[in-house]
């Protein structure tokens, strides 16, 4: 299955970016330069939704850190919608559960974002 | 004991359909349902680790894989032809993501040592060997009873 990649901008200024798929060697490219672009286009608050994603390997989180990097850089953040067991697994077993802010939905994501403020 | 061979062009494509057919043989040899994820992701890290390095020193040559479906284990040996290739100090066998800050975000020296973590994390029983033809990495999992 193809990797399907869009994005929105939400009224607070977050960018959701819905990822559908697998990510892996072969498409993990496909999210990078959309992180990029994002990046570029001054977009540095995203919030990466992978409720659809049905596949995440190293490669991905690669991809996912690289963003976490380029955003910093722009005091910005990147965080994650994410219940699904299977790819949480992945994210506990390298410890970037502690790199990463990991949220239950999108509504979760902004309260605590407002928290915060 | 059933055996099944695989060999694919070092392509990030082919990846995709290593998982698939190591899912379906795995299913097939016993494996538990709940651990066919964990297998599937296992062997992919392992094909992606080989395809990445083949790229780089070899990209005519194939990966291959050799399955097999046992009374009590099933075994799953992913081979590169790139000897020396990063565990035993060789050139590493970066990604060709070149990502940075992999480091200072504590995930450890890189993509595909997080690989090789990710296997040793998922695989029931894992064996990497540096051999002089290539490196070698033997994964296992439990067979259910029939």
């Amino acid at each position: 299955m193809d990797l399907k990649v869009n994005d929105y901008t939400t009224d607070d200024g977050i960018t959701v970016i819905n990822v559908e798929g697998e990510i892996d060697v072969y498409t993990a490219p496909k999210l990078r330069e959309k992180l990029i672009d994002l990046v570029n286009k001054g977009k540095f608050h995203l919030l990466v939704d992978m409720e659809k994603v049905e596949f995440l390997d190293s490669t991905g989180l690669g991809v996912l850190v690289g963003g976490l990097k380029r955003v910093r850089a722009h005091d910005g953040s990147l965080e994650l919608v994410c219940t699904q067991e299977r790819i949480l697994k992945i994210f506990r077993i390298t410890g970037l559960t502690k790199v990463f802010g990991i949220h239950d939905s999108l509504e979760d994501a902004q309260e605590k974002r407002k928290g915060q403020k | 004991m059933a055996v099944v061979e695989l060999a694919f062009s070092a392509l990030p494509v082919h990846v995709r359909t290593a998982r698939l057919i190591v899912t379906a043989v795995a299913r097939r040899s016993g494996v538990a349902e709940t651990l066919l994820d964990e297998v599937r992701l296992a062997v992919g890290e392992a094909c992606s680790r080989a395809v990445e390095s083949h790229q780089r020193y070899c990209p005519e040559e194939p990966v291959r894989l050799e399955l097999t479906g046992g009374k009590s284990r099933f075994e799953v040996i992913v081979s590169d032809t790139v000897p020396d290739d990063g565990v035993a100090g060789g050139p590493p066998a970066a990604p060709s993501s070149g990502e940075p800050g992999w480091d200072e975000l504590g995930a450890g020296e890189g993509a595909a040592d997080l690989g090789l973590a990710v296997i040793a994390g998922l695989a029931d029983e894992v064996e990497i060997a540096q051999t002089p033809k290539g490196m070698q990495i033997k994964m296992s999992w439990p067979v259910e009873e029939s």
